[in-house]
């Protein structure tokens, strides 16, 4: 019955959609807590995609067990960053507040998942009663997409990191131009040349340059 | 995992609350380095999280309520994985604030700033008593709500015991929510919530934001009550054993460190950072030397032994504190009891790690595992009996 599908094979089809849809499933209400717009916009489109139309996003914190409760979700996923995380944990107590009891989505025996989705920075809650695999399909949609904004937040970190070393490398080199009166070629010659005989970065070479530029100046 | 010189680092997670201290200062001060250790601490956000990052092995060692050692290891409410607790962070700490409109009416009710738990419990549930009979009245059901931490805290269990003590009844006559202690002074005075039981500095900070009254310090309602331990899960505890012995002497030297009223000062400044609590250091002053501002503009209060970091046996870890919350864990319906639950509780407070970690030191520890605990309202709490 069940049918594995991680998220990468199925490409940006339905795949997974159409295979619950063979399982006679029900639309599932699916509850994005998270701040962070971009990473929930992502994960949004990411479970679209895989044929779950029906997903709210919660950005403010106030009153959230009250907004759960008025959206009676099937499945909520927030973001470790996000210390409403501990509200969510009292959903798992006796509790008139909400209609069903609410229940860790993963088996004792998986503790994979549960490192999988803790790494990549989600954490999911799914009320009791849902099939296991089901779940599993969905939660492996969420991590993916956690770890692909995670990738492209460390890659526009690594991109503003390199402009900005080399915003400062220009400088150093302008420095070393103006006072040595060099060629831009021979500036740079001279920078890599510190930095070989001092077994040093560039970049560090030029952040000396140019905070001794600014002791002087 | 080695850091400089070879010496074995431990990740700890903690929560920025004022009883992570011991830890804090045990990093800071070389008292880990000392014991040939290297401590990098991980800042978290959720007591959720530091449950799950324990659990997956992402940190060796958290700041962790008491009793969600115990519910971890009964795996009530999340997985079941066995957690010990080995070393107690300290004593008291908590109070229950109420919001200034909750205030003017308790003291029509009898309420008296500084006054005794029985006092302002009793004003408080004649303001419950009306409230119902009007809302009964009006037909509209918005009964009083309280915030506190978490479902398994210490927090919780205290403002349930003095909530019920008093007559009123914690699940029927007002709402608990878990609400985040940096989010409590916010939606105290948005009016969601009307009072709240949490760990200093967030009294103190509602206090200051001129929202709350202290009524009570929790360790009025129980006095030399437990709060926070160090915890790990009990696997790592037994393949880790010396470093574990080592930590412990570390934080029970970082823990004389902290009551030193000389050190208090330096030990504000140091948990004010952003890295830490993040929050004012003259308010975590005040805390430390047991004196805070119950209202709004009022000087300060003393409150002796409002938070203890090292004497009465502070960070010794009683088996009786772990019964204590797992006899509330049963009484407000979190765990049917069972009888295979017993053996599990015991065990996840070890006296014995405690006791073979400090036996280099030659310091005096409790020869016994358990003592009576002795509450507001003359009940006292007696496993040995049981």
């Amino acid at each position: 019955m069940y049918v594995c599908l991680p998220y990468q094979r199925c490409g940006r089809g339905t795949a997974i959609a159409a295979a619950l849809a063979d399982m006679g499933e029900p639309s599932l209400r699916i509850l994005l807590v998270d701040q962070n717009a971009a990473r929930a916009a992502i994960l949004e489109e990411g479970l679209r995609e895989a044929g779950l139309c029906d997903i709210t996003i919660v950005r403010e914190t106030q009153s959230l067990l009250r907004r759960i409760v008025d959206l009676d979700p099937d499945v909520i996923f927030i973001d470790l960053e996000n210390p409403n995380r501990d509200v969510l944990e009292q959903m798992f107590q006796v509790s008139r507040s909400v209609r069903r009891p609410i229940a860790m989505f993963v088996d004792q025996a998986d503790t994979e998942t549960i490192r999988a989705a803790i790494d990549s920075g989600v954490g999911a809650y799914v009320v009791d009663g849902l099939r296991k695999e089901r779940v599993k399909t969905i939660l492996d949609t969420a991590v993916s997409h956690f770890n692909t904004f995670n990738r492209l937040r460390d890659e526009l970190e690594r991109v503003n990191q390199q402009l900005e070393e080399r915003k400062l490398i220009e400088r150093a080199k302008g420095i070393l131009m103006k006072e040595r009166d060099l060629s831009e070629g021979d500036a740079y010659a001279v920078l890599r040349k510190a930095a070989m005989n001092e077994n040093r970065r560039i970049i560090d070479v030029a952040r000396s340059v140019v905070s001794a530029m600014g002791l002087i100046k | 995992m080695s850091g400089a010189l070879g010496r074995p680092t431990i990740t700890v997670g903690f929560i920025p609350l004022l009883d992570c201290a011991c830890i804090v200062a045990a990093a800071e001060q070389g008292f880990a380095r000392a014991e040939g250790l290297d401590l990098a601490l991980v800042r978290e956000t959720s007591w959720a999280n530091i449950r799950d990052r324990l659990i997956v092995g992402h940190f060796d060692a958290a700041h962790l309520l008491g009793p969600m050692a115990v519910a971890s290891t009964l795996g009530i409410g999340h997985l079941r994985v066995p957690l010990v607790a080995p070393f107690a962070l300290g004593l008291g700490g908590n109070a229950i604030t109420v919001s200034s409109s909750l205030w003017e009416q308790m003291c029509r009710e009898g309420a008296v700033l500084g006054g005794n738990p029985r006092m302002q419990g009793s004003a408080l549930a004649r303001v419950v008593a009306a409230r119902t009979k009007s809302a009964a009245a009006r037909g509209d059901d918005a009964p009083l709500t309280f915030g506190m931490v978490y479902p398994f805290s210490c927090h919780n269990y205290e403002l349930r015991y003095w909530l019920a003590a008093v007559g009123i009844d914690p699940d029927r006559d007002v709402r608990l929510v878990v609400i985040p202690p940096p989010f409590l002074a916010d939606a105290m005075r948005a009016g969601q919530i009307d009072g709240f039981c949490v760990g200093e500095p967030w009294n103190s900070v509602a206090v200051a934001a001129g929202v709350g009254t202290i009524v009570a310090p929790t360790t009025a309602i129980w006095p030399y009550s437990p709060e926070k331990v160090l915890g790990c899960r009990a696997s790592w505890a037994q393949d880790n054993a010396s470093k574990l012995d080592a930590l412990i002497r570390a934080l029970y030297r970082a823990s004389l460190w902290c009551e030193d009223p000389a050190n208090h000062s330096d030990l504000a400044h140091m948990l004010a950072a952003s890295r830490y609590i993040d929050a004012p250091a003259e308010l975590l002053h005040a805390a430390l030397t047991n004196r805070l501002s119950l209202t709004p503009g009022a000087a300060p209060t003393a409150l002796p032994d409002f938070y203890v970091s090292a004497r009465q046996a502070a960070t010794f870890p009683w088996i009786s504190h772990a019964l204590w919350f797992y006899a509330q864990m049963v009484r407000w319906r979190q765990v049917e009891p069972a009888r295979a639950h017993a053996a599990l509780v015991r065990g996840t407070y070890r006296p014995d790690i405690y006791r073979r970690a400090l036996a280099p030191l030659r310091v005096d520890v409790p020869a016994h595992d358990m003592k009576r605990e002795h509450f507001f309202d003359e009940t006292v709490f007696n496993p040995a009996a049981a």
